[in-house]
């Protein structure tokens, strides 16, 4: 209402109106220290009886975390989506509760003692990771001050995307699927930042070439059907991911390559069509390579029949089984945090199938808490799209939230048997050191998007031939 | 520790969990029911005004004064002839601006229009007034074309270019 007086100057609807909203996110920060903090307690009381000793070292790094992340937010991106630290931040802190609490099973231990000859927990190491994240994420905003200038990189971009897919190919499978790079004592599966490199080329792509893409086309059955030439990009994306699919036994990347750029070609051409020639090539792509690539049959048999005995002996392993049962003994309240069974899963207990523990010990109830925050996560990232000036954030925006929640949607299918199970690791969830550091990249360029698209624009140049109006003559 | 203290633990993490989850939505609750709840507030702060205001100037022209606003003051505006045929604005107080800008409340698709064409705002009374930023081809109020801010009636095409435009209770 501010504007009432403010009839005098010449200004436009000041988008100036916009609160900075800063202090929202503070608390909503300190909320989602408290959840985590609350659970470790939990944790530790149900399963040692006492609060657990490293809680007080655990809360602080939580609060350091998350109090660097605001302070570089407020400083560095000051229009900034509330939501999205908060609700990263939140994750992050449950992943590291689920994981310590795996680290407590003993059944892990002996599992890991007697396969590897230690036991080492990961949460430590999660923790390490996390906070490389959280720098990562201060790096991104202190660097990258608009996100226009990542469109200056879209081929080179495509280059380092199609190196680093292709890369796991020379270093050797790590239990079935060649999605690891070996270098000296780092791991890294660079399927994860591929998402977001891939995402930036596809933006820088599709904004230049969408109206070819969109407009010649013909009508045909309701479907606007494109010229054979403009199927050429969506084909060797195609190619592509069914060679990763073939040369890496990769499921999760090929889906979410290929996925991403279907959701970024609709985005950009608002054209139904590429969603249904797109379904259609992923079907009939998976399907022919489900014939001869052994991999892909073993998760297919362990998706249908997941409790029959050819299954588990076949595959070698009962995990999806145990983990739709972990998924059943839960319920609709859950076990309770720390009295859940979900350790029998064994092998990725706490990476790809970190769900199940969550499914089990919080049961439907908090099953459906996390996945809407996931999903509000993908909302603020669309609606940054919505809100951005420019085409290439408008498509990068949505092209990383649209990994981001295909990515929830594959891990999660897959844990729950809707799906096969691709091995691919929960965003902020999940235990693993590639995952966490590219989605807090992830979420920091959709902050530093969103600082852009929301900032008030500056007062307009007054240029009054700037654009030729026509001189009507009575 | 005791079976009743864990199932409390239990219960109690599930709705804190569930209350981030409720007030994060509350956070973004502009973005959900957005129209609706800007027009409560706009309805609230212009109940509150008269109050804040003890001796408000009567509005010269029409409208019949303070009492009468709340019924004849209009709420919407509304494009009813052009490209944006159907378009609405609400009013809340804001200062909307017409052009080809791109930074205009309505952006005018239209040859005829110039980058910055026209604005409407309310007066101190929140009188809704137009008035021509200077265009090429002028701003017409039902005929006579503008020279100086003029107070908007209700109903009265504005017509810019193409374009017509009118006020709505």
């Amino acid at each position: 209402m501010s504007n009432l007086t403010n009839t005098g100057s010449n200004t436009t609807v000041s988008s100036g109106g916009l609160p900075s909203r800063r202090n929202t996110e503070l608390a909503m920060l300190v909320f989602a220290v408290l959840v985590p903090v609350f659970a470790y307690a939990n944790v530790g009381l149900a399963i040692n009886d006492e609060l657990p000793s490293g809680m007080l070292g655990y809360g602080f790094g939580m609060v350091l975390l998350a109090g660097v992340g605001h302070l570089v937010v407020r400083r560095y991106a000051p229009y900034a989506d509330p939501l999205l630290l908060p609700l990263a931040t939140l994750l992050n802190g449950l992943g590291l509760v689920l994981i310590w609490r795996l680290d407590q099973s003993e059944r892990l231990r002996q599992r890991a003692e007697s396969l590897f000859g230690s036991f080492s927990p990961d949460a430590p190491k999660q923790l390490m990771y996390s906070a490389i994240g959280l720098a990562l994420f201060v790096a991104i905003l202190l660097l990258l001050k608009d996100h226009r200038v990542l469109q200056r990189y879209t081929y080179i971009s495509m280059a380092v995307g199609l190196v680093l897919l292709v890369l796991p190919v020379f270093f050797p499978p790590v239990n079935g699927a060649r999605i690891w790079v070996k270098l000296g004592f780092i791991n890294l599966q660079p399927g994860e930042f591929v998402k977001i490199i891939i995402a930036v080329f596809f933006a820088g792509y599709l904004m230049v070439k969408r109206d070819a893409l969109a407009l010649a086309s013909r009508r045909f059955m309701g479907l606007y059907l494109p010229r054979g030439r403009d199927l050429g990009p969506i084909l060797v994306i195609w190619a592509l991911s069914l060679m990763i699919l073939v040369f890496e036994t990769d499921l999760g990347t090929s889906l979410l390559f290929f996925g991403l750029f279907v959701i970024m070609l609709y985005v950009a051409t608002e054209r139904t069509s590429w969603i249904v020639f797109g379904l259609l090539l992923s079907a009939g792509g998976a399907t022919v390579v489900a014939t001869f690539e052994p991999h892909v049959q073993d998760r297919v048999q362990a998706w249908l029949h997941p409790f029959a005995k050819e299954t588990i002996e076949s595959t070698g392993s009962d995990q999806i089984a145990q983990s739709l049962w972990a998924f059943g003994s839960g319920g609709v309240l859950g076990t309770g945090w720390g009295q859940g069974n979900s350790d029998l899963i064994g092998f990725a207990a706490n990476s790809d199938f970190i769900l199940a523990t969550v499914g089990e010990e919080l049961g439907l109830t908090g099953m459906m808490a996390v996945l809407i925050i996931y999903g509000l996560i993908v909302e603020r990232g669309v609606r940054i799209s919505l809100a951005a000036r420019d085409p290439f954030g408008k498509l990068l925006a949505v092209g990383l939230s649209g990994a981001f929640g295909l990515q929830v949607f594959v891990v999660a299918g897959g844990v729950m048997g809707l799906i096969p199970l691709t091995g691919m690791t929960m965003p902020f969830l999940a235990s693993g050191g590639s995952s966490v550091l590219a989605n807090w990249a992830l979420i920091g360029i959709l902050i530093r998007i969103s600082d852009t698209a929301r900032r008030p624009a500056p007062a307009p140049a007054p240029s009054p031939d700037a654009e030729m109006t026509q001189v009507v003559r009575p | 520790m005791s079976e009743l203290t864990l199932t409390v633990m239990r219960l109690g993490f599930l709705a804190v969990l569930w209350l981030f989850v409720i007030v994060s939505i509350q956070v973004i609750r502009s973005d959900l029911f957005g129209t609706r709840v800007t027009q409560r507030t706009a309805r609230r702060a212009e109940a509150q005004r008269p109050a804040q205001r003890p001796q408000p100037q009567q509005a010269p022209q029409g409208g019949g004064g303070r009492r009468g606003r709340g019924r004849n003051a209009p709420s919407k505006l509304v494009v009813t002839e052009g490209s944006l045929t159907g378009t609405t604005v609400a009013l809340q107080g804001q200062t909307i601006t017409l052009g080809r800008a791109h930074d205009s409340t309505i952006v005018l698709d239209d040859d005829y229009a110039s980058s910055r064409h026209a604005r409407i705002y309310p007066d101190r009374d929140g009188k809704w007034i137009v008035e021509d930023l200077g265009s090429t081809n002028g701003t017409y109020l039902d005929r006579t074309r503008l020279t100086t801010p003029t107070p908007i009636p209700l109903e009265a095409p504005i017509r810019i270019g193409k374009t017509v435009i009118e006020l709505r209770k």
